[in-house]
Order: structure tokens, then sequence, then C-alpha cells
């Protein structure tokens, strides 16, 4: 068999892919732990505080890399539902519902975040300001999608519903992104514009490092989560049997 | 398959769902009543200052809308479904997302075309001032259709499910903000004589994107929920 079909393969069956992520994950946890204790290291402590923002300032070391990461996680899902509806490669499925979750929580801290640094900088927890609405416009397509997938009684139908919101709703999530911006923008500019970040390196780093340890934490509990998911589902199979009389030995 | 059989097959469909549609006049009926009932409550809960209501109109009649059309899109495939009669659809070896669009047509003209019909009234009733009637009207007339294009998506994802009314608004609701946004900022620019265009241009744009995407998607959806 061609070498990349093989992988393919063997990616896409659950025993090899619970055997390898399990060796993979305490490396990821391992990744986050390390960037995450010297990124919110440099942001709390070594970086200073905002001539206008004071120490508030250093809410967006957490903020805008959970705000990053709900955005990815969600187009993230669509791409692997799409998979996952086309080649109908069960893993894909699985990792979509895993994803969703995660996204949501990421999504959640991203707006508590922001709007516990809107309060002493804005003077108020909220505003439908653009970002913070379809940052909540955002948070209700990943309800809506784990919604989906928990009203399904047969597992793999589910996921496959939820693949399919998934997609559409990443195909919306541009034109809500635009539209409400249009209707109504009272939001920082971005840091990270597209001439050059407008931001000193001592704060651009600790963002950075937290915005690269947020990316292992979502892989760490993905394939947690996956793994989890594939052992329920797969509880009744000969390799989960295989292998829980071999940790019982 | 021949284009003509495709024609013929898509005609049928319409003609029959009219026909269901007109044996279950009173069915309906609820949405379009829902509709006038929702609009009412409005003055009763902020109060009959005809300045208020004539600046949250264009919001409060397109809520509304978006509020029955998503009570009318429960049923959008129900009933095909239990009785067996969408199975025999996707066994016909018609495409399917043909079926789909033919289903959603005849939803939008028994529940759509309704909401744009009874606009003028909702109009009069929230005290829109006349320069915005026109403009509430063809934004309706735009923008219905794109409602029940993507609603059929969630109509067809939870058709399946026992109380797929509750989620199907969940569903659906995030993906209306586009619209609402665009129609409402149109007619209340054509109230203070500022340029709509601009709004209805896109509103066109996303009625062309989701007949050719939405049909498509809510086919795939309507495979799921027969597997």
């Amino acid at each position: 068999m061609n070498p990349i079909f093989l992988f393919f393969h063997k990616t896409g069956s659950p025993p090899w892919f619970y055997k390898y992520s399990g060796k993979l994950i305490p490396w990821l946890w391992a990744v986050f732990l390390a960037l995450t204790v010297y990124g919110l290291y440099l942001g709390l402590v070594v970086a200073p505080a905002d001539y206008q923002q004071g120490e508030s300032v250093r809410i967006m070391y957490l903020h805008v890399p959970s705000a990053w990461m709900s955005m990815m996680i969600y187009g993230l899902m669509a791409i692997m539902g799409f998979i996952a509806l086309v080649w109908r490669i069960r893993i894909m499925e699985v990792l979509v519902i895993s994803s969703a979750p995660v996204g949501a929580a990421f999504t959640a801290i991203a707006l508590i975040t922001g709007s516990l640094w809107g309060r002493p900088t804005w003077g108020t927890y909220w505003v439908w300001d653009a970002r913070l609405t379809s940052e909540l416009v955002l948070l209700f397509l990943y309800f809506g999608v784990i919604a989906l997938y928990n009203s399904f009684d047969e597992p793999r139908k589910a996921a496959r519903a939820a693949s399919l919101m998934s997609i559409v709703g990443a195909i919306n999530l541009p034109i809500i992104y635009f539209s409400v911006e249009w209707w109504n923008t009272l939001h920082q500019g971005s840091s990270m514009g597209s001439d050059g970040p407008g931001i000193h390196p001592s704060m651009l780093l600790p963002l950075l490092l937290m915005a690269t340890a947020t990316k292992f934490f979502y892989g760490a509990n993905l394939l947690s989560r996956a793994r989890l998911t594939l052992l329920k589902q797969d509880h009744r199979k000969r390799w989960v049997q295989d292998l829980l009389s071999k940790e019982s030995h | 398959m021949s284009k003509q059989a495709t024609g013929t097959a898509f005609v049928a469909l319409l003609r029959r769902d009219f026909l269901l549609a007109y044996r279950r006049r009173a069915e309906l009926l609820q949405p379009l009543v829902f509709l006038l009932v929702v609009v009412t409550l409005f003055p009763l809960g902020v109060g009959p200052s005809p300045t208020l209501l004539a600046n949250i109109a264009p919001g409060v009649i397109w809520i509304a809308a978006l509020l029955a059309t998503v009570l009318s899109l429960d049923s959008l495939f129900r009933s095909d479904f239990e009785d067996g009669t969408l199975e025999q659809m996707v066994l016909s070896g018609q495409s399917l997302a043909l079926i789909a669009l033919a289903r959603t047509v005849a939803h939008w003209l028994v529940a759509g075309l309704p909401i744009v019909l009874l606009s003028p009234l909702l109009a009069m009733w929230m005290n829109l001032p006349d320069e915005g009637l026109l403009i509430l009207i063809e934004s309706l007339a735009i923008g219905t259709p794109v409602l029940s294009l993507i609603g059929a998506i969630g109509g067809a994802l939870t058709v399946s499910l026992k109380r797929g009314g509750q989620l199907l608004s969940l569903l659906v609701f995030p993906l209306y903000v586009p619209l609402l946004i665009l129609a409402t900022s149109a007619v209340s620019s054509a109230v203070v004589d500022l340029p709509y265009t601009g709004q209805l241009g896109l509103m066109v744009s996303g009625l062309i994107a989701s007949l050719t995407l939405a049909p498509f998607a809510t086919a795939a959806a309507l495979k799921l929920s027969l597997s």
C-alpha cells in the first residue's frame, strides 16, 4: 500500500489512535505547562503595566489567546467535520465532538475575561460592541453543535450531524463577524495588525507564549477527550476488551 | 436523468406541497397569528409612545418574522419523515438537493410570503414612518426566503428528533444574525433618508448564496437524518 494511504488508514483506526495519542498526551501537557508558567511569569511579573490601562492590561495574556483559540477551534471543527463527512473517518467525527466543549470553554473565558477587563477600562461589564457580540454569537454556535450532538441517541449519527452543523456555522461565521463589525464597533483595534504588531516586545513575547501554550492545551485536552469517547463507544469491541484485560494483569 | 424529468419532479413536488398546505390551512395560520400577537405585545410592553414605537419598529417586526418562521420550520420535513415519504423521495433517484429546494420554495410561499403581505399592517401598528414602509416590504421580500433556506438546514437536521423544535431555534437563530442586522439597518436608514441600497444589495447576495448552497446542506442533513 502507498505509504501515505497507509498512514491515513492507520491513523483512522481507533486502536492505533488510542495507543499513540496516549504516548503524545504527556508531552503536550508538559509543553503546555512549561510555556504557561514562563508566559504567565513574563506577563504578570516582568511585563510593564500599560500607561493607560494600568495593571488590568495583564488580563490580555489570557483574554487574547482564548479569543484566538475560540475562533481557531471552530474553524478546525469545520475542517475535521468536512473530512469526517466526506471520507467517513470515525476518528475525525470523534475529534469534532471532542473539540466543541474545549472551544466553548475558550469562548466563555474570552467573554468573561473581556468583561472583567471592560469594567475598569470602559466602565461597564458589557457593551454591545462588535467583537463582544460576535464572540457571544460564536458561543451560541458552539452550544448549538453540542446540543445537537447530545440530542441523538446514536453516537455516530450525532457526530455526523454535529459535523454538518459546524460546517454550516463556519461558513456563516465570517459573515456574522463582518456584519456585526459593521453594525457597531467600539473594541480596541487589534494588537496584531497587518502592518506589524503595535505592541512592545516585552508584552508581545508573553502574549505569543500564551497563544502557543493554549494550542498545546487544546491538543492535550482534545486527545484525552477523544480517547475517552472512543473507549465509551467501543466498550464492547475486541480492542478495548484486550486493553482492559492487559491493564488488569 | 433528463432535464425534463428533473423539472417535472420539481413542479410535481411544489403542487403536492401546495395541496397539502391547502388541506392544513388552520395549521398554516398559526405562525401568522403568532406574528401578530408578538408584535402586539411590544406596544403593551414598552408603552404606546409613537416615537418610541417608530424607533424600534424595524427590529420588532423583523424579530417577530424570525420567530414566526422558526415556528413553522419545525413541521417543514416532519410529516414527510414520519410517514416515510421522505425515504421514498430519497429512493426516487432525483437529486435530493432539488427536492429540498422544492420543499423550501413551497415553505416560503405559504409561510414567508404571508409575512411580507402582512407587513404593512405591522408597520402601521408600530407607527413606522411612511418612508420606511416600502423598504420594510422589500427587505422582508428578500430576507424571508433566506430565512426559509437556512432554516431548512436546521429543520432537516432535527427532523428525526422527538423534540426538535427548541433545538432548531438554538441552531438557526445565530445564523440569522447578519440578515437581521442588514434588514433593520436598511429600514432605519430609509426612515432617516440615508442610503440603504448597500444593505439591500448585501441581502440579495445573501439570498443568492443561500439559494445555491443551502439546498445541498439540507440534502446532506436529510440523508443523515434518514440513515
